[in-house]
């Protein structure tokens, strides 16, 4: 299992209850979509592996690592096997593209080397490859704030793979795109996964998009998983669990569509 | 604010309920008398003789400062030039020890919030508290008349003044920036370097040559006190009722801080 969490519990200081006590197992290679409302504790969720938000009770371990009990110096480390992708792309804006793509080589160099910007060759080689792959290798030079929603959350993407990670924190990765570019943008992070053997926990809220693109459904709804199976499985009364009564049959891809959808493309 | 049900029982919004409208027009009833009295006041301990001749001595005095002297230009280069430098030295000290004293002192950088930050706002109040003319004062007394006086002036007092816009600046920063740097496994100085420097570089570039361009002007007042710079000049010059040489000052001044006004513009336009 390359991410296990038990018990994993936080509680903020206004008293607020974000996760209560959720277990959760993540195999290598696997691309997961944590669906659910608003205030469910998605975030929070993501946040308490990487611990950029420390839990309160439970043990996180990645790879045989107890996260949950390390200290600074090792938790940078073992970040840098943690890439993190962002709603609203989180990139440094008066920074350049290929900056911002380096910016994902902090973990492996010095701090003088990153003040001036000397950053070992392959890194930098890599970095030109994963903007090709993007398809933004002539935007190297640009600023990261003149760049359209969908390339920036591409470098956002680019970021994260050059920390060469094991395993992908994902949050909300299309919440300001628009429906095109969100499926491009899903599309490529699942691709990506797969070239690159990488595990995802793709937090969404669209369900629709979570369902076309991720095998496995985990829904959480007030920090607790209310839901954990295949994506086929996803039906009106899981819905109901974690989001609530609602009229769901608009929502939910019946599976004969999709088998029409895989027959019409053959 | 003041919902009130009219007689047909509908309900009816005011801004005000007539008990609170009363008070505000009582206040500002009571604000005009204040004024009255203030002016009576005033008007009781002023010599009006002296005022009603202000004009013509005005006039006077103008007068007598046309034609600028020209001439006196040829001894003022030299001041001049000593009063940018006090300026531009004096602002580059308080840079250097002001950007320190804002990371120590915004909440989100400081190495301790119940330690640190509280002693790095008492300096920056205390060095904002205390004019630059002030600071000269004490330093010609402890220094000896000259430059260095009014250099360490301008820098004390500019200390408190970028610290302060400054670490404003940091603590309004987007965090979601700085957490996706700490996320790659970037080291504290790392992230400082990556996230937070790059956000407040067009702050500190406004706010240093807005303070230089401030300093330039309180420089040439220094020379009042003795802290070298052309207010020597304009002390001497008014202490011999030589008014054609404090026109040309006057004019050169004015130069002077219009070409410092269009560099800072300058600057600020270019680091955005």
């Amino acid at each position: 299992m390359l991410l296990t969490i038990e018990g994993l519990t936080k509680r903020y200081p206004t008293g607020d209850l974000a996760l209560d006590k959720v277990d959760l197992q993540v195999p290598a290679g696997q691309v997961m979509a944590l669906i659910g409302p608003s205030g469910a504790g998605k975030s929070t969720l993501i946040r308490c592996v990487n611990r950029l938000v420390e839990p309160s009770a439970g043990r996180v371990q990645l790879d045989g690592v107890e996260l949950t009990a390390l200290g600074s110096a090792a938790l940078r480390r073992a970040r840098r096997r943690m890439g993190m992708i962002f709603q609203e792309y989180a990139l440094v804006e008066r920074l350049t593209v290929m900056e911002n793509v380096l910016s994902g080589r902090l973990g492996y160099v010095g701090f003088w080397a990153s003040w001036f910007r000397r950053f070992p060759r392959k890194d930098v080689e890599e970095a030109f490859r994963l903007l090709d792959r993007v398809g933004l290798a002539h935007m190297a030079d640009k600023r990261a704030d003149a760049l359209s929603g969908g390339q920036r959350q591409r470098v956002g993407i680019v970021r994260a793979l050059m920390q060469d990670p094991k395993l992908l924190l994902v949050d909300e990765p299309t919440a300001s795109l628009d429906p095109k570019t969100s499926r491009q943008i899903m599309r490529l992070i699942v691709e990506l996964c797969a070239e690159r053997g990488l595990a995802a926990i793709i937090n969404i809220h669209d369900v629709a998009l979570a369902q076309q693109f991720a095998r496995r459904i985990v829904g959480l709804r007030a920090g607790r998983i209310v839901f954990d199976g295949p994506a086929e499985e996803l039906r009106a009364e899981a819905l109901t669990d974690i989001y609530g009564e609602e009229d769901w049959s608009q929502t939910i891809r019946p599976a004969e569509e999709e088998d029409e959808a895989a027959e019409a493309a053959l | 604010m003041a919902l009130l049900t009219r007689a047909d029982g509908t309900p009816d919004w005011r801004r005000r309920t007539p008990k609170a409208d009363l008070l505000v027009w009582a206040g500002w009833l009571g604000a005009v008398a204040l004024t009255v009295a203030c002016f009576q006041f005033i008007s009781d301990r002023t010599i009006w003789a002296f005022v009603w001749d202000a004009p013509t001595q005005g006039a006077d005095l103008v007068a007598r400062m046309f034609p600028p002297r020209w001439s006196y230009a040829s001894q003022l280069w030299k001041p001049l030039l000593d009063t940018i430098n006090i300026a531009t030295i004096g602002t580059a000290l308080a840079i250097l020890i002001g950007v320190p004293l804002a990371f120590l002192a915004a909440h989100n950088t400081t190495p301790s919030r119940l330690l640190v930050r509280p002693v790095v706002l008492f300096v920056i109040v205390a060095s904002r508290s205390i004019n630059s003319l002030i600071w000269a004062l004490i330093l010609v007394i402890i220094l000896g008349p000259g430059m260095l006086a009014g250099i360490l002036a301008i820098a004390l007092r500019s200390i408190g003044f970028i610290a302060k816009l400054l670490y404003e600046a940091i603590e309004e920063i987007d965090s979601t920036q700085v957490e996706a740097v700490t996320a790659t496994g970037a080291s504290r100085p790392q992230v400082l370097g990556w996230a937070i420097v790059p956000q407040v570089m067009p702050a500190f570039a406004g706010i240093s040559v807005f303070r230089w361009d401030i300093n330039i002007r309180e420089a040439t007042v220094l020379g009042l006190v003795g802290a070298g710079g052309i207010g020597m000049q304009m002390q001497a010059s008014i202490n011999v009722l030589a008014w054609p040489q404090v026109t040309t000052i006057f004019v050169l001044i004015l130069a002077t801080v219009l070409v410092s006004e269009w560099l800072s513009a300058r600057v600020r336009h270019a680091v955005i």
